[in-house]
C-alpha cells in the first residue's frame, strides 16, 4: 500500500511548503492563538509554564528571605501561609505537571515519531485553553485574598479557612482536565501515529517516560478532580462528607488526595528521567544499556506509583497493619529507579562523554536524583518517618526529585532542543558558566534543609529557634545564586533569539529521529515521511549524512 | 531518516488496511492520517483512554459511599428506603433502553441508513430528557421532604427557589443519625451522573445535525460511534448507582452469614 510516501504532495496536497518553517508559514497574534500545529502550542504551553515558573520562583525567593533571621523579616505569619501556599499550588499544578509533557513533549513527541501533528490537533488546543482558564481561576483566587492551606488544602482547615479556597481549587480542578486531555492525545499518538518501522522495540525512550506519564495522567487525575470537587461542595454547601462534626472523615480527603498526589510525583519524574535517556544517549553516542529494562521500569514506576500513596499518612492515625504495608510498598519504588540510574550509569561508563551544557543538567540530574531518592528511603520507613515527617528534611527530599531531578532535565531539554525549536543557537560558553551557577546554588539551598530537617526543624514554620538560624541563612544565600543563575539562563534564550546564530539542522550529531527534520521544521515536520530502519540509539547503523550537523 | 532508510514496514501496511488507495483522500480524513482505517483506531483508543478517566472520576465517590455504608449501615439502609424505588426502576429502564437505541443508531449509520440513523437518535435523546424529567420530580419530593446533604437535612425547601417551606412535614427526625450522609452522596452521585447525561444529550444533538446534514456514511461514521460508547458508560454508571442506592438493606452484625 502506498499509505507511507516519500512524496510530500501526495498527501491531500498543498498542507505546508517544506521549505518554509512552522514559525514563518503564517504570521500575526491570531496565527498563533487560533493555531492547530503541535509546535506552536507546545511554544504556547512553554512561555505560559515559565511565566508561572518565574512568578512561583519568586514566592520561593520571599519564603527564603522570611526566613533569613528568626521572627519577623519582611512579611507577617499570615502573608507567609499564603506566599508558601500560592509557590506550592502554581509551581505544582501550573508548572511542574504541564511543564516537560505539554511543552517540551507536544514539540517533541511527533517528531519523534515521524508524524505530521499528535492525534487530535484540535483537543490539543483545547487542552491549552483549558489550562488557561485554570490559571485564570488561580490569578483570581490570588487577587481575592489567596490561600493559606497549603498546597495540599487538608480538610478540615481548608473548609473553615478564610480566602478565596474555592476559586484555587477550581483552577486546579480545571487544569487537571487539561492534564487528562493531553494524556489521551499522546497515547492515541504513540498508538497510532508512529512512523513505518518504529515499531514499539524503536521507540525512544523519552516518548517511553511520557507514554507511563500520560497513563498516569488519564487515570490518577480525575481521582484528584473528583476530591477537589468533593471540596469545593464541602465548602460552599456543607455538605459533611469531610467534617468530623457530621460524621464525615477528614482522613478520607488524605487518602483521595493522595491517590493523586502521589502518581502526581511520577507525572512529574517520569518526563524528567525520560528526557535523561536523549540526553545521555546523544552525548555519549551510545545506545542506552538496557533499553527494555529502561521502559519497562518506566510502566513499573507508574503502576507501583499507585500503590504506595499513604505513605504520606504514616502519622495520620491510620492503622499500623496500612503502615507496615505502604511502607513495603514504597520500598518497591526504589527497584525501578535503580534500574534506571545503574542503566544511566552503565552507559556512561567508559564512554567517550560530550559535556555540553544539556548533557551537563543530565549528570546534575543523576547525581541528584540519587540524594533525592535514596533520602526517600529514610522517609519510606515507619520508624525514621515519625521523626522526620513535616519537617525540613521532606521538604529538601522531595525538592532534590522535584528541583534537582525534573526542573533540571526539563532545563537540559530546553538547552537540547531549543536549536530545533527555535532555530537559534544560544551562547553555549555562557550556558555552561549558568548551569554551575544554578548547580552550586540549588544544592547551597538544599543540602542545609536535610540537616535542619534531622535536627528537627518542622516544614512550614514561620519562626524557629536561633539554633537553625545559620543553616537557614546558608539555604537562602543559596536561593539568590539559583535566582542569579535562573534569570541568566532566560536571558541566554532571550538573547539567542535576537542574535544567536542559524541553527544547523542537528547541532548535537543525534541520531534521534526527531533530528532528521530542518532547524527550526516546516508545518507537517519532516520534508519527506520518515521510514525507521534502526533504533534512536543506533549509532552504529547510523550513516555519516544523517549524524552530520547539516 | 531521509537519507537512509528504504524498506516499508510490512506490519504497519497490514495494520492500517487497504481500503484507500493512495491520493484518495475524503474530506472528513483529517490531513495527519494516513487511511480512514488509522483514523478511526485513534478515535476510538482516544474513547476508550477518556472513559477510563470516566471511571476513575466516579470511583472517589464510590469509595466514600463504601466507607460511610460500612460505618453508617443502618442510616444508609434508612435513607434508601426513603427513595421511590418505582421512579428508579423506571429510570434504569429508561436508560438501558436508551442504550440499545443508541447501539441501533451506530448499527444504523455503519450500515448507511440515514433516517434510521436519525430515528434512533432522536429516541436516545427522548429517553434522555425522560430520564431528567422523572429524576426532577424524584429530587423535588426529596427537597420537599428535607431529605438534603449535609447541613440542609431537615429542612423541607422548594426546590426552585431553595426557600424553607414552613410547616411541611419532614421524616428526618425519624431517621437514624448520619442518614444525611446516604443523602450527600446521592445527590452529588446522581447529580454528578444527570450533568453527565445533560453533556450526553448536547452531543447527540450535535451528532443528529451532522447526520442530518449527510456527515456520515458507512464509510465514516466514527463520530456516532465514540458517542454511544460515551452514552453506554453513562448509562454503565447508573446501573451501580441504582442498586446501590435503590435496593440497600441493613442486616445488623451478628445476623449475617449463611
Amino acid at each position: 500500500m502506498a499509505a507511507i510516501t516519500t512524496d510530500q504532495k501526495g498527501h491531500g496536497g498543498g498542507h505546508g511548503d517544506p521549505n518554509v518553517s512552522y514559525l514563518d508559514v503564517k504570521k500575526g497574534i491570531m496565527s498563533w492563538l487560533i493555531t492547530l500545529d503541535h509546535k506552536r502550542i507546545g511554544i504556547m504551553y512553554l512561555v505560559s509554564v515559565m511565566t508561572f515558573f518565574i512568578f512561583a520562583g519568586v514566592m520561593a525567593l520571599l519564603v527564603r528571605l522570611e526566613l533569613l533571621t528568626p521572627g519577623r523579616t519582611i512579611m507577617d505569619p499570615d502573608t507567609y501561609n499564603r506566599v508558601f501556599t500560592l509557590h506550592g499550588v502554581v509551581m505544582v499544578f501550573l508548572f511542574i505537571i504541564p511543564a516537560i509533557p505539554a511543552s517540551l513533549g507536544n514539540f517533541v513527541l511527533p517528531m519523534m515519531l515521524g508524524a505530521k501533528d499528535v492525534a487530535f490537533p484540535r483537543l490539543n488546543l483545547l487542552s491549552y485553553y483549558i489550562y488557561v482558564l485554570g490559571a485564570c481561576f488561580a490569578v483570581f483566587s490570588l487577587v481575592n485574598g489567596a490561600v493559606d492551606t497549603g498546597w495540599t488544602f487538608y480538610t478540615p482547615y481548608s473548609t473553615t479557612t478564610n480566602g478565596a479556597v474555592i476559586a484555587m481549587v477550581m483552577g486546579a480542578f480545571i487544569a487537571g482536565f487539561s492534564s487528562i486531555l493531553t494524556g489521551v492525545n499522546f497515547i492515541v499518538t504513540i498508538h497510532k501515529l508512529r512512523a513505518p518501522g518504529l515499531t514499539w522495540s524503536r521507540l525512544p525512550l523519552f516518548l517511553w517516560g511520557i507514554y507511563a506519564t500520560s497513563i498516569l495522567q488519564v487515570l490518577a487525575t480525575p481521582v484528584l478532580a473528583i476530591t477537589l470537587l468533593l471540596l469545593m461542595l464541602e465548602r460552599a454547601l456543607d455538605i459533611g462528607i469531610f467534617d468530623p462534626h457530621k460524621g464525615g472523615d477528614p482522613v478520607l480527603f488524605q487518602h483521595f488526595f493522595w491517590f493523586y498526589s502521589h502518581p502526581a510525583v511520577y507525572i512529574m519524574i517520569l518526563p524528567g528521567m525520560a528526557i535523561v535517556n536523549e540526553l545521555i544517549a546523544t552525548f555519549t553516542h551510545r545506545k542506552i544499556m538496557g533499553y527494555r529494562a529502561v521502559f519497562i521500569s518506566s510502566l513499573a514506576l507508574a503502576l507501583f506509583s499507585f500503590l504506595v500513596w499513604a505513605h504520606h499518612m504514616f502519622v495520620s492515625g491510620q492503622s499500623e497493619y496500612a503502615n507496615m504495608v505502604f511502607s513495603a510498598l514504597t520500598f518497591l519504588v526504589a527497584i525501578p529507579s535503580g534500574v534506571k540510574v545503574f542503566n544511566w550509569t552503565g552507559t556512561l561508563y567508559k564512554a567517550s562523554v560530550w559535556t555540553a551544557s544539556p548533557m551537563l543538567y543530565a549528570l546534575a540530574f543523576l547525581f541528584q536524583f540519587c540524594i533525592g531518592g535514596l533520602t526517600g528511603l529514610f522517609l519510606a520507613m515507619i520508624a525514621t518517618d515519625v521523626h522526620l515527617h513535616d519537617t525540613y528534611f521532606v521538604v529538601a527530599h522531595f525538592h532534590y526529585v522535584m528541583v534537582g531531578s525534573t526542573v533540571f532535565a526539563f532545563f537540559g531539554g530546553l538547552h537540547y532542543w531549543w536549536p530545533k525549536i527555535t532555530g537559534k543557537l544560544y551562547d553555549e560558553k555562557k550556558a555552561k558558566i549558568i548551569f554551575w551557577i544554578i548547580f552550586v546554588g540549588y544544592n547551597t539551598v538544599f543540602l542545609p534543609q536535610f540537616v535542619l530537617g534531622s535536627r528537627g526543624m518542622p516544614r512550614r514554620y514561620y519562626d524557629y529557634l536561633p539554633q537553625y538560624e545559620f543553616l537557614h541563612q546558608v539555604s537562602t544565600v543559596g536561593s539568590w545564586i539559583l535566582a542569579v543563575g535562573g534569570f541568566w539562563m532566560i536571558w541566554n534564550f532571550i538573547v539567542s533569539l535576537r542574535s544567536g546564530k542559524k541553527a544547523p539542522r542537528n547541532p548535537w550529531n543525534s541520531a534521534g529521529y526527531e533530528w532528521a527534520a530542518p532547524s527550526p521544521p516546516p508545518l507537517e515536520n519532516f520534508v519527506k515521511q520518515p521510514i525507521i530502519t534502526r533504533g534512536p540509539y543506533d549509532y552504529h547503523l547510523a550513516t555519516d549524512a544523517e549524524i552530520a550537523e547539516d | 531518516m531521509t537519507d537512509t532508510t528504504a524498506t516499508a514496514d510490512t506490519e504497519h501496511e497490514e495494520h492500517e488496511g487497504h481500503e484507500e488507495h493512495h491520493g484518495d483522500h475524503p474530506k472528513w480524513l483529517q490531513h495527519h492520517w494516513d487511511t480512514p482505517a488509522q483514523q478511526f483506531d485513534a478515535a476510538k483508543i482516544g474513547m476508550w483512554a477518556f472513559l477510563g478517566q470516566e471511571l476513575l472520576f466516579f470511583s472517589g465517590l464510590f469509595v466514600a459511599y463504601a466507607v460511610y455504608r460500612t460505618w453508617y449501615g443502618e442510616a444508609f439502609a434508612a435513607g434508601s428506603h426513603e427513595l421511590n424505588r418505582t421512579m428508579g426502576t423506571i429510570n434504569t429502564c429508561v436508560l438501558l433502553f436508551s442504550s440499545l437505541t443508541a447501539a441501533l443508531a451506530v448499527r444504523a449509520s455503519q450500515l448507511g441508513k440515514k433516517s434510521e440513523t436519525t430515528v434512533m437518535i432522536l429516541v436516545t435523546i427522548a429517553c434522555a430528557f425522560t430520564f431528567l424529567v422523572i429524576k426532577y420530580f424524584e429530587y423535588e419530593a426529596k427537597f420537599h421532604h428535607g431529605l438534603l446533604p449535609g447541613s440542609f437535612f431537615g429542612t423541607p425547601r422548594d426546590m426552585l427557589t431553595f426557600q424553607p417551606i414552613p410547616g411541611a412535614h419532614s421524616p428526618a427526625s425519624e431517621l437514624p443519625d448520619h442518614t444525611h450522609a446516604f443523602f450527600s452522596l446521592y445527590f452529588v452521585m446522581t447529580g454528578l451522573h444527570a450533568i453527565h447525561v445533560i453533556i450526553g444529550i448536547g452531543v447527540w444533538i450535535w451528532i443528529l445535525r451532522r447526520n442530518l446534514r449527510g456527515d456520515f456514511s458507512s464509510r465514516y461514521f466514527t463520530p456516532v460511534d465514540v458517542t454511544a460508547l460515551y452514552w453506554h458508560l453513562v448509562d454503565l454508571i447508573w446501573i451501580y448507582l441504582y442498586p446501590l442506592f435503590y435496593l440497600i438493606d441493613y442486616v445488623p452484625p451478628g445476623h449475617r452469614g449463611g
